[in-house]
This record gives C-alpha cells, sequence and structure tokens, in this order.
C-alpha cells in the first residue's frame, strides 16, 4: 500500500504532464502538424537509430574484449571506458565544435598550411545529426559497456566452451552465444541511453537540430503554449512507454538466461600482433573520444582562465553540487531498494504499473519534469498556506518550493528509474530459494537482507548509487528551476558561462564536474571488480560428497 | 591395423607453471569407452581439457585418429578437432530451445538432416517431448540428457564427458551411466568419462585409468583393477577395502591379526618379496562365524539390503570391514567373531611407518 | 564557506518556513545570468544594506515559477533579458504597476511598457556584420537587403527558436507586416549558407572561417570576443564589420534587458529601490563598460568598444510589439522553414 502511495507520489509530475491533454491547445497541433512536426519526429528517431547503433558499438565489444582477453593496460581500459559518464553531453558537443567547426583551430590551421578557403576541402559538419549522433554516444556507451560486461562476466566460461567443442570458431561463439545470453542485459543498457539521448537538450539545441526536444521548448517559450508543450511531451513519453516495456521484457527474459555457476572463470587469453593492435583501437578510441579528447579541450581552456574561475565561490559550487548529488544517490538507492522489493514481495499488477509509471521520467527533458513537480508542490504549499492563515492566523508560505527538498524530489523523479533498473537487475540474480533458505535459517526480511541481498548484490547497489550520482552531478534544468535562493552549482555555472558562449570561462566549472563525477566513476569501476571476483551470485550446483569410499 | 581413435603419449600439462598432469600415456581403441577415475584435484579433468583442446600440452602429444593435435608446439583449435564435450554443469545454452541445443553443432546440414539427427538424438535418450522447452525448465537429468545429445549430435571423432553424472542423484547415477553407454555402443562412439565415483566408472567404461597426483596409476579394465591393483595406491582407491599387516613367514604362510593364510589356496598370488607386507582385504574376504575364536567390536554398520558391510575394529584397533547376510544383526559395540575366507588376494611390501 | 553551504542547504527549508527575515531583503528572479548581474546587485547591497537573494534561470521558467508559486510567491523582481518575454509576465499577469517619477524621468517611453509595468534598463541591437575581407560596408543596408538573393548561401544567422531572432521577426511583422516578413523569411532562408545552428559568436566566427559573407548577431558578442582572453576570438572579432540596417528609414532593431516588479512582491519598496538603482548613472555606466550595452539613458557614454563600432539611429518602435507579435513570429518562422 505505501508501496503504492509512494510509486503514486513520484509519478505526480508524469501524471501532471499526462493529465494536459485533456486540455485544449487551440490550434497549436494543425500549425505544428502543418509545418515542424514530421522533422521534429524524424530527426528524433533518426537520432534514436544513430544512438542505438553507436551505443550498441562502443560499449559491446570493449565490453567483450576486456572480459575475455587480457593485453597490456586492458586492466586500466576496463574502467578508463566508463569515464565518458563524467561528461555531460552539453559540453562534450561544446568541446567538439570549438575543435573541429568551421571557425575552429583544427580546420584553420588547415586552411592557413594549405592556402584553402572554405569550400575547397570537405570536413565533416560537426553541428549536424552525424555530429549529435556521435557525440550523444560517445557519452552514453558507458551504460551498454557496464551492463555488457556485467554479463559477459557472469557468463559460465564452459557455456563458450561448450560451443567452441560444437565447432564455433571463437567469433562464431560470440556471436551465436555470448551475445545472445547478453542482449537482456545490453536492451536494458540501450534503453538507458535512449531515454538520455530522448532527454538531451543541449546538445540538439546547440547543433541547431530540431528534435522532440527542442520542439517542447519552442512551443513552450516561442509559441508561448505551455499546453502544447505539455502534449508534445505526453507524445513523447509514449515513446518511452514502448522503451520501458522492450526494456522491462528483456529483464524476464534474462531470468532464464542464467547459464549457472561460473565455473572457472575461463582463463583470460593473451593477445598478440594484429589482434592487440585492433583489440586497442576497439577499446582505446571510445576513451580516447569520449574523454580524453574533451577532457583535454577543457584543462585547455580552464588553463586559459583558471584566475576567473578559482574564485571564493567556486568551492560553494562544488559543495552544492557533490552534497546533493550524495543525498540523492543515498535516497534514490533507499526508495529504489524499497519498490524493488514491495514488486518481489507483492507481485500485481498495480504494483508494476505503478513502477512502470515512475519510470517515466527518466526520458522526459529536465524542464518538463521541473514543472510537473513544481505544480504539485505550489499546489500544495498555497492549500497549506491558506488553511493555516484561515485556521491559525499564521501563513506558512512556500512551505516546500523553492527548498532543496523539491529539488532532490525532482531528481529523484529524474533519476530513481536507472536505480530502479540497477537494483531490479541485482534482486533478480537473487532467487526465491535463497530467501526460503534464509528465513528457514530464522533471519528476519531486514537481517535477510543485510546478510544475505546485499552482498550479494554489492555490485548492482555501487552501479546505482554512483550513476545517480553522477547524473545528479551533470543534472541542470530541474536544477535551474527548482532551486532556492543564492543557490548555484556547477552545472549551473557550466551552463551560464557556456550559454554566454563563453566556452572557455565556461570550462573551469565543468572541468571540476568532470573530476568530481572521476571520483565515483573510478570506486565504480573497483566495487564491480571486487563484486566480480566475489562467489557469483548464483548457488553453486552443489557437488555430492565423495561417495567412492 | 587401424590407429587408436585415441592416443597419448608422454602428455604433460602446466598450468600457471605447475605441473598438473604428468607424463600420461594411453590409448583408447575407436568405439572404446575409457574413464579417467580419481579423486578431486588429482588432474584428471586437466587432463580431459587438454585432450579437447582448451589446454596445451607442455610435452608428449596428443592424437586424434593418428593425427597429432597437440604437441607443445601448437594446439589445434578445439573446433577443428571433431571432439564432443559433456560439461559438469551440462552447459546448455539458455537461450535456446532443447532442439536448437541439439542442433546447435549442425549448422553445415540442411534443415532436414538436421532434423533427422536431432530427433534420432532425442528418441536414443528419450528426451522427444522435450524438444521445444526451453533449459530452465529441465530437470538436471534431462539437463544432462540434453547436453550429451547435443554434443553426440556432430558424431565427434571422441565424446569427452567431464563429471556428466555428478550433479545428479546416486539412483539415477549408475542407471544413467550405463544407458549412456549404451547410446554411445549403439554409436559407435570413442568416449572418455572423468569421474571420481568408481561405480560410475565401473557401470560406464570399458577401461579405467587410476589418476594420482598428475600420474596415470594404472590404465585397465575394471576386474584387474579391482581384483589385481598394480599399486598400493591403486588398491586404496577402487572398491572398498582395507589394508592389514602381515609377516610372510614361509613360502606360502603369511601371518595375520586374523589368523594364518596358506597362500597356495589363493589364485594368481605372489609374495612381495619383503618379510612384512601389506594385505588388502576386501569386505568379502572378513566372514561372519560365530564360531570364530577372532572376535572383533562393531564400531559401525551399514544397512545394504540383502548384506550389512559392517565396520569391524580388532583388538589390535587396527579396523576391517566385512559383509555379512543381514539377517545377521548385531548391535553397534557388540563383539561378533569373524574369519578370513580369501580366495583373492594382493599384497605389497609393507609402507615404512611414517 | 563550506559551513555557510551547510547551513544554507541543511537548514533552507526550516528557515524559510519560519520566514528567514532578516533585515531588508529583495528576491531577484532573473533571467540574466549571474555573472552579468551578480556585480550589479552586490553593489546595490553595499549602498543600500537590502540584502539580495537571487535565481537566475530562462525567462518563461521563471514567469511560470511565479504563475506556480502564486500568492505566496517569494519573487518581487523579474529580470529579463528581451522586451518580448517582458510582455509575456505583463500578460500573464504577474507583474503591478510601478509609478516611480525616477523611472519615467530616465528612461525613454519607447524602452518602457505604456502601464508601468516593465522597464528597459540597457540596449543591445541586433546587426549586420561582415567579414571585411570580402565585403565592403556599402554592400547591404538593410534587414530587407538580406533576402536579396544577391547573397544566396552568404549569410549565417542561429536558430528561430532564438529569442533575439524572434523578435527581429516581430518588429518587421509590425513594420512590414505579417505577409511581407514570411516572405522575407522565405528569401532569407534561401540565402542560408547553412543549417541555422550554435550561437551568434558562431555566426561572426563562419563568416572569418568563409563559410559566408554576412553573420547577424547582436552588438555585445562582437564586443565581447573583441575584450575576449582567448586570442583567437580577438582575431576574429578585429576582421569584422558592423553594418547599422535601415539608417535611411526606421533605424536599427533594438531590444532591451529590463526589469518588473511583481504583483505579488512582498517588499515592494525595496523592488521598487532596487530597479531605480539599475537604472541610475552607475549601474547604467556598469551596464555600458561591462556588457557592452548602450545605456537606455543618451545621457551616459558609450564603451569605447562599442564606440567603434560607431554611432548609429535606433529604431524608436515600443518594444511592446516585440511581445505581441512574437508567437506570430514563431509561426512564420515556422512556415518559412526557418529551424
Amino acid at each position: 500500500m505505501s508501496l503504492l502511495v509512494l510509486s503514486l507520489l513520484l509519478a505526480t509530475p508524469i501524471v501532471v504532464v499526462l493529465s494536459s491533454v485533456f486540455f485544449p491547445a487551440g490550434d497549436i497541433w494543425a500549425h505544428l502538424l502543418d509545418t515542424v512536426l514530421t522533422r521534429y519526429a524524424r530527426n528524433s528517431l533518426l537520432l534514436m537509430a544513430g544512438v542505438s547503433v553507436g551505443v550498441l558499438s562502443l560499449g559491446i565489444f570493449p565490453a567483450w574484449l576486456v572480459t575475455v582477453y587480457r593485453f597490456p593496460c586492458s586492466k586500466v581500459l576496463e574502467w578508463a571506458l566508463l569515464l565518458p559518464l563524467a561528461i555531460p553531453a552539453y559540453i562534450i558537443a561544446y568541446t567538439y565544435t570549438g575543435m573541429l567547426d568551421v571557425a575552429g583551430p583544427l580546420q584553420s590551421n588547415l586552411r592557413e598550411a594549405f592556402g584553402w578557403r572554405y569550400g575547397d576541402y570537405w570536413f565533416p559538419e560537426i553541428r549536424s545529426l552525424g555530429g549529435a549522433i556521435a557525440m550523444l554516444s560517445l557519452v552514453f556507451y558507458p551504460y551498454v559497456y557496464l551492463l555488457a560486461r556485467a554479463a559477459f562476466t557472469e557468463q559460465s566460461g564452459s557455456v563458450m566452451e561448450a560451443a567452441r567443442s560444437l565447432g564455433c570458431s571463437k567469433r562464431g561463439a560470440f556471436l551465436r552465444v555470448a551475445l545472445p545470453l547478453a542482449r537482456p542485459a545490453i536492451v536494458v543498457g540501450l534503453s538507458i541511453a535512449l531515454m538520455e539521448t530522448l532527454a538531451d537538450y543541449g546538445t540538439v539545441q546547440y547543433f541547431g537540430l530540431s528534435t522532440f526536444t527542442t520542439g517542447i521548448y519552442r512551443t513552450w517559450n516561442g509559441l508561448g503554449s505551455s499546453t502544447g508543450a505539455a502534449q508534445l511531451s505526453a507524445l513523447l513519453l509514449g515513446f518511452v512507454f514502448i522503451l520501458l516495456s522492450l526494456e522491462a521484457w528483456s529483464r524476464q527474459q534474462s531470468q532464464f538466461f542464467n547459464t549457472g555457476a561460473r565455473n572457472r572463470p575461463s582463463d583470460p587469453e593473451a593477445l598478440q600482433g594484429l589482434s592487440l593492435c585492433l583489440a586497442y583501437a576497439v577499446c582505446g578510441l571510445p576513451v580516447l573520444f569520449g574523454f580524453i579528447v574533451p577532457f583535454l579541450q577543457l584543462l585547455f581552456w580552464a588553463s586559459i582562465t583558471y584566475d576567473t574561475i578559482l574564485t571564493s565561490d567556486f568551492a560553494g559550487y562544488l559543495f552544492n553540487s557533490v552534497t546533493l548529488a550524495a543525498l540523492t544517490a543515498g535516497a534514490a538507492l533507499g526508495l529504489a531498494l524499497f519498490i524493488a522489493y514491495g514488486k518481489r514481495a507483492f507481485p500485481s499488477t498495480m504494483s508494476r504499473f505503478s513502477a512502470r509509471l515512475v519510470g517515466l521520467g527518466y526520458a522526459l527533458p529536465g524542464t518538463v519534469v521541473a514543472i510537473g513537480v513544481l505544480v504539485p508542490f505550489a499546489w500544495f504549499d498555497n492549500r497549506l498556506s491558506e488553511f493555516m492563515t484561515v485556521n491559525f492566523n499564521y501563513n506558512t508560505g512556500l512551505l516546500l518550493s523553492g527548498t532543496v527538498f523539491i529539488l532532490i524530489f525532482a531528481y529523484l523523479v529524474r533519476f530513481l528509474p536507472i536505480a530502479l533498473n540497477t537494483v531490479d537487475a541485482g534482486l533478480a540474480k537473487i532467487r526465491p530459494s535463497m530467501d526460503e533458505a534464509g528465513r528457514s535459517m530464522g533471519l528476519g526480511p531486514a537481517t535477510l537482507l543485510r546478510r544475505v541481498h546485499i552482498p550479494i548484490m554489492r555490485g548492482s547497489l555501487a552501479t546505482a548509487l554512483l550513476l545517480v550520482f553522477v547524473d545528479v552531478l551533470k543534472e541542470l534544468p530541474a536544477t535551474l528551476l527548482l532551486r532556492p535562493f543564492n543557490f548555484n552549482t556547477l552545472a549551473i555555472r557550466t551552463f551560464e558561462l557556456a550559454n554566454e558562449e563563453r566556452l572557455a570561462d565556461a570550462a573551469g566549472p565543468a572541468l571540476a564536474i568532470v573530476l568530481a563525477s572521476l571520483i565515483p566513476v573510478i570506486l565504480l569501476s573497483r566495487t564491480l571488480r571486487q563484486a566480480g571476483e566475489a562467489p557469483s551470485s548464483l548457488p553453486q550446483a552443489s557437488l555430492p560428497s565423495d561417495e567412492n569410499r | 591395423m587401424t590407429s587408436p581413435a585415441l592416443q597419448l603419449d608422454n602428455v604433460s600439462v602446466h598450468l600457471g607453471g605447475k605441473l598438473i598432469v604428468d607424463s600420461v600415456s594411453f590409448r583408447v581403441p575407436a568405439g572404446g569407452i575409457g574413464c579417467l577415475l580419481g579423486a578431486s584435484g588429482c588432474g584428471k579433468t586437466t587432463l580431459l581439457r587438454a585432450i579437447a583442446g582448451f589446454e596445451s600440452v607442455s610435452s608428449g602429444s596428443v592424437s586424434l585418429d593418428g593425427a597429432q593435435v597437440s604437441t607443445p608446439e601448437k594446439t589445434l583449435d578445439i573446433e577443428k578437432r571433431r571432439v564432443g564435450m559433456v560439461f559438469q554443469d551440462h552447459s546448455l545454452f539458455p537461450h535456446l530451445s532443447v532442439r536448437d541445443n541439439i542442433a546447435f553443432g549442425l549448422q553445415s546440414l540442411n534443415a532436414s538432416k538436421r532434423d533427422a539427427r536431432v530427433d534420432e538424438l532425442a528418441r536414443l535418450l528419450a528426451i522427444g517431448d522435450l524438444l521445444d522447452a526451453y533449459p530452465h525448465r529441465l530437470s538436471g537429468g534431462q539437463q544432462q540428457r540434453v547436453a550429451i545429445a547435443r554434443a553426440m549430435a556432430p558424431r565427434p571423432e571422441v565424446l569427452l564427458l567431464d563429471e556428466p553424472f555428478s550433479s545428479l542423484d546416486v539412483e539415477l547415477r549408475e542407471q544413467l551411466a550405463r544407458e549412456i553407454r549404451g547410446v554411445l555402443k549403439h554409436e559407435g562412439i570413442t568416449a572418455i568419462l572423468v569421474s571420481h565415483n568408481q561405480f560410475e566408472a565401473f557401470a560406464m567404461a570399458d577401461e579405467i585409468g587410476v589418476i594420482k597426483g598428475g600420474k596415470l596409476l594404472q590404465w585397465d579394465n575394471a576386474f584387474n583393477l579391482y581384483h589385481t591393483p598394480a599399486s598400493l595406491a591403486v588398491a586404496d582407491f577402487i572398491g572398498e577395502g582395507v589394508l592389514i599387516d602381515g609377516r610372510a613367514v614361509g613360502e606360502h604362510t603369511v601371518e595375520t591379526e586374523l589368523g594364518v593364510i596358506d597362500t597356495r589356496q589363493i589364485q594368481d598370488f605372489n609374495l612381495p618379496g619383503t618379510i612384512d607386507i601389506s594385505l588388502l582385504l576386501r569386505p568379502d574376504d572378513v566372514f561372519h562365524d560365530d564360531a570364530s575364536p577372532t572376535k572383533a567390536r562393531v564400531v559401525e554398520k551399514a544397512f545394504r539390503g540383502a548384506v550389512f558391510l559392517y565396520t569391524l575394529e580388532l583388538e589390535s584397533g587396527k579396523r576391517v570391514l566385512s559383509l555379512a547376510p543381514s539377517h545377521h544383526d548385531h548391535a553397534i559395540g557388540e563383539p561378533m567373531g569373524i574369519r578370513l575366507d580369501v580366495e583373492h588376494l594382493v599384497a605389497f611390501p609393507k609402507l615404512p611407518v611414517v | 564557506m563550506i559551513r555557510k553551504q551547510l547551513l544554507s542547504l541543511a537548514t533552507c527549508a526550516a528557515l524559510i518556513a519560519a520566514g528567514c527575515v532578516s533585515a531588508a531583503e529583495v528576491n531577484v528572479y532573473s533571467a540574466r545570468s549571474e555573472e552579468l548581474i551578480k556585480p550589479a546587485l552586490d553593489r546595490f547591497s553595499e549602498e543600500t544594506g537590502i540584502e539580495v537573494n537571487l535565481i537566475t534561470e530562462s525567462a518563461d521558467a521563471l514567469i511560470r515559477r511565479i504563475e506556480l508559486e502564486g500568492a505566496n510567491s517569494p519573487a518581487d523582481v523579474l529580470l529579463t533579458v528581451d522586451a518580448g518575454r517582458l510582455f509575456r509576465a505583463k500578460e500573464a499577469g504577474i507583474l503591478a504597476p510601478l509609478e516611480s517619477e525616477i523611472l519615467t524621468q530616465r528612461i525613454p517611453a519607447a524602452y518602457r511598457d505604456p502601464d508601468n509595468q516593465w522597464f528597459g534598463l540597457s540596449l543591445r541591437s541586433r546587426v549586420i556584420m561582415f567579414d571585411k575581407s570580402r565585403v565592403s560596408a556599402d554592400e547591404i543596408a538593410s534587414y530587407e537587403d538580406l533576402a536579396d538573393p544577391k547573397w544566396k548561401g552568404e549569410i549565417c544567422i542561429r536558430s528561430s527558436g532564438n529569442i533575439y531572432n524572434q523578435s527581429l521577426l516581430a518588429s518587421l511583422i509590425e513594420h512590414l507586416g505579417e505577409e511581407a516578413t514570411e516572405a522575407w523569411a522565405e528569401g532569407l532562408v534561401a540565402n542560408m549558407a547553412r543549417r541555422p545552428q550554435g550561437g551568434d559568436r558562431d555566426q561572426i566566427r563562419a563568416a572569418v572561417a568563409g563559410q559566408c559573407k554576412l553573420a547577424v548577431s547582436n552588438t555585445y558578442y562582437l564586443a565581447g570576443m573583441l575584450n575576449s582572453s582567448v586570442a583567437a576570438d580577438v582575431d576574429v572579432a578585429k576582421q569584422v564589420g558592423v553594418i547599422w540596417p535601415n539608417q535611411a528609414d526606421r533605424g536599427a532593431h533594438m531590444n532591451v534587458s529590463g526589469a518588473g516588479m511583481i504583483k505579488t512582491a512582498k517588499n515592494p519598496d525595496e523592488a521598487q529601490q532596487l530597479i531605480e538603482f539599475l537604472s541610475d548613472d552607475y549601474a547604467q555606466q556598469w551596464y555600458a563598460e561591462v556588457n557592452n550595452e548602450y545605456s537606455v539613458r543618451a545621457d551616459i557614454p558609450v564603451s569605447a568598444t562599442l564606440q567603434g563600432f560607431g554611432s548609429f539611429k535606433a529604431d524608436q518602435l515600443n518594444l511592446e510589439a516585440l511581445g505581441k507579435n512574437n508567437e506570430a513570429a514563431v509561426r512564420l518562422a515556422d512556415r518559412a522553414g526557418w529551424q
């Protein structure tokens, strides 16, 4: 029951958005249909298709290589591949544009060196659909990588050996066994990446691409129709619901895809020669272009402007960002555990549906979520204020709106889905028989959680915690709209300077976001490695004791 | 003369710099079933994996059908050696139905031939009505049948089975082992089984190799291993029994705590040539006889239907085993008369007391 | 510092509930970024002892927030960076008229609301810039010329999603009528060197890089590049010339940043003081020097950088028109295919 209440509470912003479909929006729809809607839809679909291809190829192959092979620095690459998570999508867009744009240093130098003029040579247009796909793929592939790697690690080595013994080459075994087995996990990662893509505003706006997301803003700001904007958002939610259903279905499949205990983690094979070079390319390029290059560009810019960056306020931004991220990550983990267990303990269509509803927040543009959060909170505050004024002659004012509380609530609406996904996936690995075994030994639910589930799910829990942490650190739109007075974060600082087209000045706070995210990303990769070494989460097929004596 | 289906010559395998398999040689004729028997950690599984091609050999060679597939210089990839492998944990592909699992290695056949082969194996292994199910729905025994069918489907040169029955319960085990033996013989498939369970080995294999510490102690059929073990270690491992001390006091006389044995009554008996010897007493060598002057105290007993297996303690504290018809029911702690009735005996030089 | 932040974070909810009103204060919702307004606000606090609390965000979001917060909204003053949003705030009914002789005296009528609900505080013009190496200043004279086919493939301009382009379109609708403006927009789209992308500075850079000959940008962006700490930006900016459009007729399109007092303001006196302060000599000079904007007041000198752009005739259209025509402008852009 409390589960349902909680889910509904978290889903209020979504309901607010969805309810917009019952209000008239004038002739906005006729206008949109006549003019821009097809372009929005086409660009969004193309973007999603392109990002799918991008994150799958950037995520799956490195995950496979670092799991199955060993080569110099493979351990370093294993965690370095997560680093692009630390870079906000719009920041990577800014850095690459700064470098590759027609007016950027690369093209300018080319022109100078060869005496070319613009148009004399071909150069890929960075601010294009292709460019946006590349940018978003570079920062969102780690979701696929993370989940694919976990799936590959959990696969029993003997399943691969079985395939080899049945005449499959290594490649054949990968394609016919390892990949299909990892598919559910990969689909989960893909759906996270695609929801992030749908929610992205900064990159597509900067690149001048009209997508559903920019369309929502344009309808709201330009056409002055908040109802029309909300209705567009509701349409977007349709997309998302399909994605989420796909993801849920995939997760269900994965329960059956357990390959049994990880007997003898099949010895990583050493690579040499051409295949070594290829492995470096496959694992190194995502890190190079997703992290190192933009990082160096930021570092370069920051070196020009460092004296204006390190003001006394800077520590405050950093503190606010990190504190919010930590608080939200903790809260998200707690709630995700609560909801996931609720679903497990009382499976019902209702609890599944409410969990699904909560999941929708992730793909909505942050501002839409923020307004969806503000509507019910402001309503509550104002009713309370009226009530208190009438009955006690005391005006409570806006009790919750404009506080850190509402901000964290909005973050939860946006990011609880990733925590929930990850925790769900971890919980799915714990067979009901283990609960029963624990209960039979007299463990209460709390003890069971502490002594059995948490140790087993450690990797998943750490993943949930740190994904939310990093996402909050990068979050911008909801923070902008809902924050209290005089409250700034690194993301806001970065955005405001970048928005003034002062990229070099924006580099300092952007760099701080990256560095602050780096710590948890590194911690995450370490925890995952430890969790990987811990006894497998699946009960070992018990070997009968020696009976030959 | 045709070359044996499988031949190992002085095969050694190192893992992580450690010698795991130490100079093992044996051969299995086409259609024969061999078993590598040993306690866990003895190196038998590593040897099997070396035959499969999962591990490379550090010396010696493995030949399949006369062709060397593993030498220290070259390890032919597993997918090219035409060996089938059945894994301890079955390792069925969870994303494929039983039919697709079995057909996995039949890519080169056309659909109708593939189906025909799957159906044939399904019939042989009595899993015809499981073909559309997915592995997670199957019991352990069913999974094992599917795993064997899958490995046999491409008609491998040699089928390798790694502790195939260890996850099954005891009753099922021997029955399935005999059944699988029937199928293998029917198909004429050469097979190597790895097991730590001698009854499984007896039920399935033509010849058995006992492995200890990476060394092959003896390669022989079950009867010979039991009755004429080549070493104390083999004797100790195969069958139930205890070693008791004896003294060779004359050419044909051995004194033991249980009485004097006239070795002329025993077939094929040779004294090892030392005075202090160890004698292997099987439970069927020690008879229950209330009239016997030799008494021993019952320490443990196990009901086995027709017989009891008694563990008895002699006055010296030495323990022996005895099979007695189950109507001779003695309580634990009671003394019981016993006598030796040896038709068959193996003696080894007594090991120096450590 | 850290402790202060911790305090604000952990106890803000409690403090606000308890009404953390200690001294005189004024609450500002600003669409102008913190970097570009905070110094002036700090100066105000210094002079008056009135504490200023600040939130920055886009104007539309702030207007929506004030609407939703309703009677209890803490906002006293709304600052925006364009006239259209001030008009929209007025339409939303969240602004209160402010009867201030100081403001009506200082600020020309074209740059404030006829009902005194909002006041322009700084001026910027949207002008045509050109690469001096390839274009001479006499080749183009008006916004209308941007649609001339002779500039085919030679114009860089950002998205029509940007408010400054919407305001330019709105002013053209007012002057030329909707039909003529739509034809103009179609001509402009046909002349674009590339799909609209990036910000105003990007248009300037692209012109110098040779992708186009003309760029449309607000004046302060070019001034900002001239004063940039990034050497490359300075180099680019030096190669660009400014054309003041329509000097022969109505004058260059102007826009303002401005302020209005919120209807439900809890600190109306402080709000008025703040808006008046922002129109006084100090603040106006600060706008001119630091932000490279033009003062709304004729008596305030123009910054050295801006002087380099020359003097110009400004369009005297009342800026209320920009807000009124905004929706029509966006629809028109959608129809004309201006992304």
